[in-house]
């Protein structure tokens, strides 16, 4: 018989170390499946490509920040959410709303100059996040509907909406009947902060979130509203905290950032709205969020780690040929050791023969 | 004289922590023996070291003068001992026969037992239908099944956990019989309470554990409640009494109140009113489950109740959520400690911040002022005494006398104008429960109302003035104690049961 049993006190290095014993482990699996299962392609050169490349080479680095500040973003809404225990799995739905409607209130101001309509844009898109994500609260909260599978279906209503969008109201008019918008014009795009690559201010705007989501975590009542409703809902009542007030706050915070960062990716990397917008942001954002224990600084870090898996995946597809699927296979994994190391912090294994008892 | 069961210097530690340290003590046939001691004074571990579920590290015990060693419950039935936990392992759903049967080691189900059971049920005085659903039986009634069951073993020792916290005064004294006549004919009890009035009534021997030592083995009926509570607690209890008990006006009052429960297995209130003068301690008594957990989910405002069925100080305030109640100066302690009126596995500094009304700065506009919250915190541990390493230690990691402690002292520090609280020293050790009553008489002589929800009837008895009787939701007028107070109070308890 094999059991788990609680330790009685979690090591504090390892709470540490887990994320980057995951790393080892991950980078271990790949060593194997490139040496025994992909034997015709080096394994140094792949791990190069995969783990080398992307950190020593400029434009490697500032897209890895690109990638980065969404996940960020949209990683910090869900990790609020997952404190209370309220599952957002469909933020990527929330990310294609943003898009659509921020994006929207730039093409309807085409080529009108101003300072105000960037903010004005991001107002549409934070709104739009939020919108869709209310779906998942007001149907939870009335009608306690399973706010997983209500966020996770409605991600593929925005898809098919966005299409629509694009084959209809939004289409490029002078777009040789492709479904994508016109390209934004200066003004609706956003600044570049690193001259020469793709780098815009979403990522400052990320950081800035980072931070005042940890402020509103340690130092407001709303973080400890949330963290009670997570973990003792009875307590949470005893405190006087809404339970159905904390379903609203947490999916309109994430839907709202979410939103946001679908905006940020059209009017910056993207330049324009396409079919291709979403790009699985949303999904891996969890992973993003639970890589950093739901911690608002750490998910700056989860994210990069993160995002230096998307170029390195992308890189080996380039020039090894290999399936896109390689990436997930990274990220997946990367999860799975991550969270088989967090039961082992929390939990050992207790081997014993089972002893002929009769109770 | 040959003993029923002899133990000698059983030793038992987990890692640091010596649960039993060499602890003697014989017991005779045919007697009632109690086992005292604080909560972690190692009584369960000395039990289940008995029972078979632990090994002890040394020592020795001695069965009918032979050596004696159970590796399982199993061998230890097999020898004849039995036990009646404190938490019954019944299927609610079977019949009292089926659940008897189920409990027997060897026997399969064909066997009828019914003529058995009736016989050891008037032979005992253990009133029961056989053919009754348990989930129909009170609480009282189950324990007889327990003890049913255990006597079809023919038991030579039987080990019974905390029997009467459960009981009504009246089931009490029923039990009391019962146990007399098995004592009589032959069977050893040994009875593990930490109500010492009972002990004091029925048992002949006592042994009394303190910190896993043994302090005393005595005759009960030789000492005062009093000696024997300072020999478990190691200390002097300080004598309990309310310097002035003057009333002012009405402060709170519960008007008609009455409410179906939500939950499938929840009780329905029915029309409840009470009111509560300034300065005084109001109980309410009654069995578990008779509607104190609704009633308190309804007093702390964590379900909305009618506008003006809660009125406090002139007030409306069943509408208002618990932190609005605070902000008037109400304040709450529920029975569950852990999940409810503490969150387990945050700090002592955080779980300050459940009760936090405006006036204690610990918010300001929602962002926390940490060095406020810290300060209270601290304050709370200090006039307390609540043991713990510092304010910063998970609610989890206190003993539960300590973390009650925390709660009480969460409540009092804001000078709450009216108290309520459920089951105040539920599952607290006697030292602890001297400094919580004796917090709340203060409490009460500076003029501050208080509503009491206790099981505990010596509680109530102690503490409160004016004492109301919760039974199968509806609540009954103030009980006249001048005149057989106890016995009606029993009466009520009881409730349509025995009408």
């Amino acid at each position: 018989m094999i059991r788990l049993i609680p330790r009685t006190e979690p090591s504090k290095a390892m709470i540490f170390l887990s994320p980057l014993l995951a790393l080892v482990l991950t980078a271990l699996t790949a060593f194997f499946i490139f040496t025994f299962i992909l034997t015709d392609i080096e394994v140094s050169s792949v791990f190069f490509t995969l783990f080398v490349e992307p950190l020593i080479d400029t434009y490697y680095i500032s897209e890895l920040l690109v990638k980065a500040a969404p996940l960020i973003m949209i990683a910090l809404g869900l990790s609020i959410g997952f404190r209370a225990g309220v599952w957002n799995i469909g933020a990527e739905g929330q990310y294609v709303i943003g898009g659509i409607t921020g994006g929207a209130v730039g093409l309807y101001f085409y080529n009108v100059e101003g300072f105000w309509l960037i903010p004005l844009m991001s107002i549409a898109a934070i709104l739009g996040g939020m919108l869709y994500a209310g779906i998942a609260a007001f149907l939870k909260t009335k009608f306690q509907v399973n706010e997983i599978l209500v966020t996770l279906m409605l991600t593929y209503v925005a898809v098919l909406f966005l299409s629509a969008m694009l084959q209809g109201p939004m289409r490029n008019p002078s777009g040789f009947n492709f479904p994508e918008s016109r390209l934004f014009h200066d003004s609706a795009l956003l600044p570049i902060i690193w001259q020469g690559t793709r780098l815009n201010v979403g990522l400052i705007v990320a950081i800035m979130l980072s931070f005042l989501t940890w402020f509103g975590i340690k130092k407001h009542l709303s973080g400890l509203q949330i963290k009670i409703s997570g973990s003792a809902p009875r307590a949470a009542k005893f405190a006087g905290f809404d339970d159905k007030q904390t379903i609203w706050f947490s999916l309109l915070i994430s839907g709202g950032v979410a939103g946001l960062a679908g905006l940020f990716e059209a009017i910056g990397p993207a330049g324009q709205i396409t079919p291709g917008l979403p790009q699985f942001y949303g999904f891996t954002a969890i992973i993003v969020a639970f890589l950093a224990r739901l911690h608002p600084i750490a998910i700056i870090f989860s994210s990069l780690l993160i995002a230096l898996t998307y170029l390195g995946g992308e890189n080996v597809q380039i020039y090894f040929n290999l399936p896109s699927s390689i990436t997930n296979i990274f990220q997946g994994m990367l999860l799975f050791y991550f969270l088989a190391c967090d039961i082992l912090i929390q939990y050992k294994i207790v081997l014993f023969k089972t002893v002929q008892q009769r109770l | 004289m040959k003993y029923q069961l002899e133990i000698q210097n059983i030793t038992k530690s987990y890692g640091d922590l010596k649960a039993n340290d060499d602890i003697s003590l014989s017991i005779k046939p045919a007697s009632i023996h109690a086992l005292l001691g604080e909560n972690g004074a190692g009584k369960s571990t000395l039990v289940k070291v008995i029972y078979g579920s632990l090994q002890p590290d040394s020592g020795q015990m001695q069965w009918c003068g032979e050596g004696y060693s159970p590796k399982s419950p199993f061998e230890a039935r097999e020898q004849g001992i039995a036990m009646v936990f404190q938490h019954f392992s019944l299927f609610e759903s079977l019949t009292v026969a089926e659940n008897i049967i189920l409990g027997l080691d060897d026997i399969g189900l064909e066997t009828d037992f019914t003529e058995q059971i009736t016989k050891f049920s008037k032979q005992y005085g253990l009133n029961i239908n056989p053919q009754q659903v348990v989930g129909d039986l009170s609480v009282g009634a189950r324990q007889r099944v327990e003890i049913i069951r255990c006597l079809m073993q023919n038991p030579k020792l039987l080990i019974m956990d905390e029997p009467t916290s459960v009981l009504t005064p009246q089931e009490v004294t029923d039990l009391f019989v019962t146990l007399r006549k098995l004592a009589e004919d032959g069977c050893a009890i040994l009875y593990i309470s930490h109500k010492l009035e009972e002990v004091r009534q029925i048992c002949s021997h006592a042994t009394i554990l303190r910190g896993g030592k043994l302090v005393q083995n005595c005759n009960p009926q030789d000492h005062s409640k009093q000696e024997i509570a300072e020999m478990m607690i190691g200390k002097k209890l300080i004598q309990l009494a309310r310097s002035n008990i003057t009333t002012g006006q009405d402060i709170f009052s519960i008007n008609n109140l009455s409410r179906k429960s939500d939950d499938m297995f929840g009780v329905d209130l029915h029309d409840i009113s009470l009111t509560i003068k300034k300065g005084s301690i109001v109980g309410i008594a009654g069995v578990a489950g008779n509607g104190q957990d609704e009633l308190m989910q309804l007093l702390i405002g964590e379900v909305e109740a009618p506008e003006e069925t809660l009125v406090f100080k002139g007030e409306n305030i069943g509408g208002l959520n618990s932190h609005q109640r605070r902000q008037l100066s109400m304040f709450f302690i529920p029975e569950e400690r852990l999940g409810h009126g503490a969150v387990p596995d945050m700090g002592l500094h955080e779980n300050m911040l459940l009760s936090r009304p405006e006036k204690s700065e610990m918010t300001h506009y929602g962002v926390i002022n940490w060095n406020n919250v810290e300060k209270l915190t601290q304050q709370v541990i200090d006039d307390f005494k609540v043991q713990t390493q510092s304010s910063k230690m998970q609610a989890k990691s206190l003993s539960g006398g300590n973390l009650q402690k925390f709660m009480v002292g969460r409540e009092l520090i804001q000078n709450p104008e009216l108290l309520i609280v459920s089951q105040p020293t539920w599952g607290v050790d006697a030292g602890s429960e001297n400094n919580i009553h004796q917090a709340l008489i203060a409490l009460a002589d500076q003029g501050s109302a208080i509503l009491i929800i206790s099981q505990d009837l010596d509680e109530i008895l102690t503490l409160c003035e004016q004492i109301h009787v919760l039974s199968e939701g509806s609540l009954s007028a103030a009980v006249d104690m001048k005149d057989n107070g106890l016995e009606k109070i029993s009466h009520l308890m009881l409730g349509s049961e025995q009408q």
